[in-house]
């Protein structure tokens, strides 16, 4: 077990590596500790609440601990920042541990230093720049790389022959693995309705909605018999429709598995996109990704790509993700880690969207492992 | 000395009292029908400390009681990494109670998991927030929606009466403790059909604290000597 690096090493480590962001054109930003929690909710679902401090203040209410800049970042962007932009942060973020420990201590409080770029002229470029950035930075420690690209996963869903409405149930669960594999296996009929849906079935086609609601009396909530009517009626859609055919689940199912080297990764992706079209855009943007990474000298031909890699990180990277993790130390989280977020600047700029991607460093682990005999 | 935590009031506390007895350790509440003390007779190596059932994972954790009675829903709830903390010694087969995700009778449409996820996209798109699940088995309920992969739903506290959430309009639908499931009809809310998030009963817990290491072979001679081991 490597000791314990003491704050000044940290913290000099964190500078030394934001002075390379700051090199590569990147402008120093700031957020608050204190965030509003509804946003963030809003945004990530309870599963941030279980991660984050929550606290309490008389007149603002609900507030987070900031659990990453990311966020904050992105607003102050869309509230007027330069475009294209590139910013740079250092500071503590805050991450409650539901665990104890089972070797190393994990931090509940710890430096992130992280890049992010706002560029919409070749968001390929912007993906290879953030990766070979980090790369660099990295490159004196044992690291193994990790890719992947969830823009990918989205357009496989998109290629699937059935409903908007089941392909949109599963786009977004792209991020739940579990739940998307009980949907996918019920649309391809792999997997039964179960008892109580095929009852329920059996009552809407005898019965209709608004028989059904009046009989069980006693209504209570704020969810109307209208909304009740409407998603009967999507239910009895939905069980009208052929299952997705096998050889779509089989494909779908290939791609999830995809463990390569980039290049071949992307061969085999591009057999895919043969009989599944709707693959093809996003392994343009791919490839154009490789090119710029090679340009910018990373060994593409080494470089792994999972296709299901960032599917359980909180949800917003909706292109290229990307982590570093230290060899033969499962017991450390990602060192550096980052991806493609351009859903989130619509969310957050009501109506404005701008290509964006960035990434995360940990100091504390980057100065560990060069302590370390690295 | 053996302190053993025992839930204050109530019939928790009668059939405490019932399943210690039935084992040779006799204990009754002393002074005043409201004075939360008590002592135990039968065994000169143990004493009593009255407590709230919800107040005993946290004095397990603390170190504070060497055995507690509660239910396995409180600690699990209570505690991060619970069987780190504590080690269950025996179910007392009493206290039963199920936790579960309700939602209301009306909800024709609505019998799984499966149907309330796919009804909380369904509710945010239209009332512009997220499904709210009021309970105060907050860990819990998040940590069994998270493993079922259920999104776009958020939980508000509810410290009681938390069957009357919805009706009150705080809240769609509700994570809580039944046992027979009349209050929740009586309320117009029906169980999910896979929705049973955890049973529960009374049980007799032993503290890990590190505290008490030089405590534990007096503690599992306690135990055997009595059989409290179930």
């Amino acid at each position: 077990m490597t000791a314990q690096p003491d704050t000044a090493t940290i913290r000099a480590t964190a500078q030394r590596l934001q002075g390379a962001m700051l090199a590569a054109g990147a402008v120093s930003v700031e957020a608050d500790i204190l965030q509003p929690a509804e946003l963030l909710l809003d945004l990530y679902g309870e599963d941030i609440r279980a991660r984050a401090y929550v606290t309490h203040d008389p007149l603002r209410g609900e507030l987070m601990l900031r659990p990453d800049f990311t966020v904050p970042v992105v607003q102050a962007h869309m509230n007027g920042g330069a475009d294209p932009a590139r910013y740079t942060y250092l500071g503590e973020v805050f991450r409650k541990q539901e665990h104890r420990a089972r070797g190393q201590e994990r931090p509940s409080e710890y430096l992130q230093l992280g890049y992010e770029v706002f560029d919409r002229a070749n968001p390929a470029a912007a993906d290879a720049e953030v990766f070979a950035l980090f790369a660099d930075l990295l490159a004196s420690l044992p690291l193994r790389a990790a890719t992947g690209d969830i823009n990918i996963l989205m357009a496989a869903v998109q290629g699937l022959t059935t409903s908007d409405k089941r392909r949109a149930a599963l786009l977004r669960h792209i991020w739940r693995p579990k739940r998307f594999r009980a949907l996918l296996d019920r649309f391809g009929g792999r997997q039964a309705a179960s008892a109580a849906r095929t009852a329920m079935l059996a009552a809407f086609a005898t019965t209709p909605a608004a028989a059904l609601i009046a009989g069980v009396g006693g209504f209570v909530g704020i969810r109307s018999d209208a909304e009740i009517a409407a998603r009967v009626a999507a239910l009895l859609d939905d069980a009208a429709l052929p299952p997705i055919a096998g050889e779509q689940v089989v494909m779908l199912d290939q791609i999830l598995a995809l463990q390569a080297a980039s290049p071949m990764a992307l061969a085999a992706l591009r057999g895919l996109a043969a009989v599944m079209p709707a693959l093809t855009p996003a392994l343009d943007q791919m490839e154009q990704r490789l090119d710029a990474l090679a340009q910018r000298g990373v060994d593409v031909a080494a470089l792994a790509f999972e296709a299901a890699y960032g599917r359980t990180t909180l949800e917003y990277y909706d292109g290229f993700v990307f982590g570093f993790y230290a060899g033969g130390r499962p017991d450390l989280p990602a060192i550096a880690s980052g991806g493609r977020y351009d859903a989130l600047t619509r969310v957050l700029g009501r109506g404005r969207s701008i290509p964006a991607v960035g990434g995360v460093i940990r100091p504390a682990l980057v100065a560990a492992l060069q302590g370390g005999g690295a | 000395m053996i302190r053993i935590g025992v839930p204050s009031k109530g019939r928790l506390m009668e059939n405490t009292f019932d399943w210690f007895r039935a084992r040779g350790l006799a204990m009754q509440r002393s002074g005043a029908e409201r004075a939360y003390a008590g002592q135990i007779s039968g065994s000169d190596d143990a004493e009593l400390v009255m407590l709230s059932a919800a107040e005993m994972p946290r004095e397990l954790a603390a170190g504070r009681v060497h055995l507690a009675v509660t239910g396995s829903d409180l600690v699990r709830e209570g505690l991060a990494d619970w069987a780190d903390q504590v080690r269950q010694v025996a179910a007392l087969g009493f206290g039963h109670a199920d936790l579960v995700i309700a939602v209301p009778m009306v909800w024709v449409d609505v019998e799984t998991l499966d149907d309330l996820d796919a009804v909380a996209a369904q509710f945010r798109r239209i009332h512009g927030h997220r499904l709210r699940i009021a309970t105060k088995y907050h860990r819990l309920t998040h940590g069994f929606l998270r493993d079922q992969g259920v999104a776009d739903y958020q939980l508000v506290d509810s410290q009681g009466a938390t069957e009357g959430s919805v009706k009150n309009q705080t809240a769609e639908a509700i994570a809580d403790i039944t046992s027979s499931g009349d209050t929740l009809r009586d309320n117009h809310l029906k169980v999910l059909a896979d929705g049973l998030i955890l049973r529960s009963e009374a049980t007799l817990f032993a503290s890990c604290h590190p505290m008490l290491a030089g405590d534990q072979a007096a503690l599992a001679a306690f135990v055997a000597r009595h059989g409290l081991g179930g």
